[in-house]
């Protein structure tokens, strides 16, 4: 990590970059913070763990607005939101130097806390230049260790792959997480009975806060005002008027970023409420895939996704069956 | 302040007999912003308009509507009545209880509850409508004629006889179509190519009609009066200026190995050829795939031989945008393939064959210069039988559903000719129905059973067995005698059925016409827009639209020119003004609604925006309304919902689902 800082330090002093988008550290050691460094005295706040798990894309939307070029650091699965944006012309590619960073899986604190494990003082083994399979934590109770993997985020289980889809140089060595299927979940809903689904989306739908973190953490819900902030449409009081019109927001949301979801998994990452909102996503990614040929939106900056695309070969919607 | 005004039709008792007229206006009365509600019996009629330009004025009404039939059919009409009473003529909503309604409802009371709920959503709807004018667009005074059969050609002779340009895209090396194929036509027998060569030689005469033979359509945009088309126009390998068509080419042209398309495929043609003594142009093409010097470099005895040069192996497709005010398909029609119907034999025996391979035959141009023999031995035949029906009438997964409707004539046609000739052949006719509706059609079908003593059964054919000896037995039955027959033949002729030429699908989809289950086109409306394509600017000729003869299908030809001159005679268009508009404050600027415009109408530009007092350039979506047809495609695709359509705005439409939820 003193390399990647000593990097971003001299491309600042050489004047390649104004600022560096990164994470800082929060109050708490599993809870770093999306920052704009603007200074090389600020960059001893950086930080880069297991922990830094949010997505820093879309913080590059008012970076494209800013002066000069903005160094922003991107995961892998950072650079399919990243390059989702570019097509959406949502951010400028020429205000951006992106280091591509390696990952090693990203931790989620909420399992931390399943784990039984309170009173968190510090924690070491999380570091993107160690091994990362054991992570030991030092409580107000005494040390604690748990086995990386066993903490680590559902996403990190499902990963698309370690290869950065865009980037102007590359650091840290990454390590291959992958050991699922990322629609086994969605198969399993799917195989429910219509009521059994229809309880199960209003079961987890019900413990929905209109907090908005997913909305605000989305890479694709990038929309300059948003339909449920809009006065335009009657739509901005009905949310949490009425348990229905809840579930309403999330399917709505899913409907919105269809084809253009990267999966990366901050929507449930962020929710406070445990909701498990990837799955509408994915549900809608793997329909794609079967009604449009495989479609990973993100993979590049120029395809455009199955169902914003208009060519005379389209089908008529009875001949697909 | 809203005053609007409620306008219940009984449609003589099209509506009324399943609607509560009553009862609709006086629940109408109850709606907000609802100041006027009557009823009358045919509220399209003089005295109906003049109610509604009455109350428009006595109540002063802002808004109306009008429930009625299907938009499709009087909004033109209400809206030209309320404009002349003194209100935008959008401001005019239909309710319709009449399609929607009153025709599919039996029960009185169900059919009054939904035309109250339609007339509530008209009225929330109305509430929202804003004044909107139309634009103006110009209109490009050339016509485009896509196929060049009799259809199209018809068409275009007719269109530039009234003094416009006429371009013919025709997909084959030379005009002319199926009825070039043909040897004679019924009910009056004269000879085929004589009555349509003259009119191809005038089509390629006439100053104002440009051939653009072995082209295709690649690309259309633009809309009514100003379409923008690209035409492949295919290379030929032979200069068409130069080339004088003495024919020596196809002569000593050593790869004769392809089937002639023209002869149905019973005989081969050289790589270099023209389809037919009489193409026009009367300029051969050479066949890629089959001419030896393109696939292997090695031959060029074209070359050679061509006194005057014109063979060019280096020709590439070249592509050319012309500009055309209207534009009238006449694609024509294909024989179905056989492929579902084995029981008949086809592949397997050369002595079944189809009716228009059968053209061919009969043909004295045509692989055996005419006369009546068996394709396997070349022997007469001695007893032919007819299957009709072949394919057409039937279920879908065999064939189609429609009845061809050329096939009863065109038979009796053949079974009259053969007997004609050769009075020592037997000929026996299966048929369902015999469908003989047309002038002089009876009389020509009975002189072939009466005068020439041609055999009709009437019952369907199971299956033809070719036989060891050559020979075919039709396993048939006669329903009128209750009779199974089997009937030892020489020769058995498919009436196959007909089907749009597939290349229709595309051109539709291009056009943004509609095309129905079976491919052929929509129209406008099937008895008093029939040779108008619902896309505006779009016409229909010839068996494109359905099943017709030549007759019929010059009818229209003529039929469709006379609404594309129509069109062409006009200086300028009005324009829809429901178009869509963009939410400048709003957009983001990401293109989805442009991505997904079929019109190509929308476009972006980086514009400087003040919001609140804050002044940013954004990137923003523009759309050009000329080029909008209103589709909406571009409305569901906005995630914040910027992209509206006016006259049909989300608000709108929401307080429409709103209403009927209540």
């Amino acid at each position: 990590m003193q390399e990647l800082i000593r990097r971003m330090k001299e491309l600042m002093a050489d004047g390649t970059v104004q600022r560096v988008l990164g994470w800082k550290k929060g109050d708490l050691s599993y809870n770093p913070e999306p920052y704009y460094f603007n200074t090389a005295e600020e960059l001893d706040e950086f930080v880069y763990d297991g922990f830094c798990g949010a997505n820093l894309s879309k913080y590059m939307v008012k970076g494209s607005n800013l002066e000069g070029k903005t160094l922003v650091l991107l995961k892998p699965c950072d650079t399919y939101s990243f390059n989702q944006l570019i097509k959406e012309h949502r951010v400028d590619r020429d205000k951006a130097y992106i280091i591509g960073v390696g990952c090693k899986g990203k931790l989620s604190p909420e399992k931390l806390k399943e784990k039984g494990i309170k009173g968190i003082k510090s924690i070491s083994g999380a570091e993107i230049d160690g091994d990362c399979t054991e992570l030991k934590i030092d409580t107000v109770y005494g040390e604690k260790t748990v086995a990386y993997k066993d903490v680590m985020l559902e996403r990190c289980h499902v990963c698309k792959g370690k290869e950065h889809r865009i980037y102007d140089e590359l650091m840290l060595e990454s390590a291959d997480t992958c050991d699922g299927d990322r629609f086994t979940d969605v198969e399993i809903i799917e195989n429910l009975p219509a009521d059994e689904k229809f309880a199960y989306f209003r079961q987890e739908l019900s413990k929905c806060i209109r907090c908005n973190a997913c909305r605000n953490v989305c890479p694709a819900c990038n929309c300059r005002k948003c339909v449920f902030d809009s006065t335009k449409f009657d739509s901005e009081q009905k949310a949490n008027v009425d348990s229905f019109e809840e579930s309403m927001f999330h399917i709505i949301r899913a409907f919105h970023v269809a084809g253009r979801c990267t999966d990366c998994g901050e929507c449930s990452r962020v929710c406070p409420q445990g909701i498990p909102l990837h799955l509408f996503n994915r549900k809608f990614i793997k329909d794609i895939n079967e009604y449009y040929g495989e479609f990973t939106a993100g993979e590049d900056a120029e395809t455009k996704g199955p169902l914003t695309d208009y060519t005379l070969e389209d089908l008529e919607p009875d001949e697909r069956r | 302040m809203h005053g609007i005004g409620v306008f219940v039709c009984h449609c003589g008792s099209n509506i009324a007999a399943t609607v509560d007229v009553k009862k609709v206006v006086e629940m109408a009365r109850l709606e907000p912003g609802v100041v006027h509600a009557e009823d009358y019996q045919y509220m399209c009629s003089e005295a109906g308009q003049e109610k509604i330009a009455n109350a428009i004025k006595e109540k002063n009404l802002t808004g109306i509507v009008v429930c009625s039939c299907s938009p499709r059919m009087h909004e033109a009409t209400f809206r030209k009545c309320a404009e002349k009473a003194g209100i935008n003529p959008y401001m005019v909503e239909i309710a319709n209880i009449r399609e929607q309604c009153s025709w599919i409802h039996k029960n009185i009371e169900e059919g009054t509850e939904k035309a109250v709920i339609l007339t509530r959503a008209a009225i929330a709807k109305v509430s929202l409508n804003t004044s909107l004018l139309p634009g103006e667009s110009k209109v490009t005074k050339r016509a485009l004629v896509i196929g060049g059969g009799i259809a199209g050609i018809q068409t275009a002779l007719d269109i530039a006889d009234a003094g416009y340009e006429v371009d013919i895209v025709e997909k084959t090396p030379s005009i002319g179509g199926k009825m070039a194929q043909l040897d004679k036509t019924f009910p009056t027998l004269d000879c085929s190519a004589c009555i349509l060569t003259p009119k191809m030689v005038d089509a390629a005469a006439h100053e104002k009609i440009n051939l653009y033979t072995y082209s295709e359509i690649e690309k259309v945009s633009g809309f009514v009066g100003d379409f923008t088309v690209e035409i492949r126009k295919k290379a030929r390998y032979v200069n068409m200026d130069k080339c004088t068509g003495c024919g020596v080419c196809m002569e000593k042209c050593p790869s004769k190995k392809a089937k002639s398309e023209f002869n149905s495929g019973l005989n081969n043609r050289p790589a270099i050829y023209t389809p037919f003594a009489q193409a026009i142009p009367n300029v051969p093409v050479i066949d890629p795939t089959q001419c030896i010097k393109l696939k292997t470099g090695k031959c060029g005895v074209c070359e050679k031989f061509c006194q005057a040069g014109a063979i060019d192996y280096k020709q590439k497709d070249e592509v050319v945008t012309r500009k055309y005010g209207a534009i009238v398909v006449a694609t024509g029609f294909e024989v179905i393939k056989l492929d579902n119907l084995e029981e008949y034999a086809y592949s397997q025996s050369k002595d079944v064959i189809t009716s228009l391979e059968l053209e061919r035959i009969m043909n004295a141009a045509g692989p055996t210069k005419g006369h009546l023999e068996r394709l396997s031995d070349g022997k007469h035949p001695k007893e032919i039988v007819f299957i009709q029906c072949v394919g057409s009438r039937c279920d879908e997964s065999k064939g189609k559903p429609y009845c061809s409707k050329i096939c009863c004539m065109y038979t009796a046609k053949h079974a009259m000719l053969i007997r004609d000739k050769y009075p020592d052949v037997n000929v026996t006719v299966f048929y369902i129905d015999v469908r003989t509706p047309g002038k002089n059609f009876d009389e020509f079908y009975r002189r072939a059973v009466e005068e020439y003593g041609v055999n009709y059964v009437k019952g369907q054919v199971g299956k033809v067995a070719p036989q060891p000896d050559g020979s075919l037995l039709v396993h048939g039955v006669d329903l009128l005698d209750g009779k199974q027959l089997k009937i030892s033949a020489d020769m058995v002729v498919l009436a196959a059925a007909i089907e749009p030429n597939p290349s229709v699908r595309q051109i539709a989809t291009m056009l943004t016409a509609s095309i129905d289950t079976n491919n052929f086109l929509t129209e406008a409306h099937p008895k008093l827009r029939p040779v108008e394509s619902p896309t505006a600017g779009v016409f229909l000729s010839g068996v494109c639209q359905g099943p017709k003869d030549i007759p019929e299908t010059v009818s229209q030809a003529g039929a469709a020119a006379i609404k594309v001159v129509g069109l062409l005679a006009k200086d300028k268009l009005l324009t829809n003004p429901c178009t869509a508009k963009a939410d400048e404050l709003l957009c983001n600027g990401c293109s989805a609604c442009a991505n997904v415009c079929p019109y190509g109408a929308i476009s972006y530009e980086d514009k400087l925006i003040v919001d609140h007092g804050v002044r940013k350039t954004h990137r923003v979506a523009v759309v050009n309304s000329a080029l909008c047809q209103g589709c909406g495609a571009c409305t569901v695709t906005c995630p914040s919902g910027v992209m509206d359509l006016q006259g049909f705005s989300n608000r709108q439409i929401i307080a429409e689902v709103d209403a009927i939820c209540r």
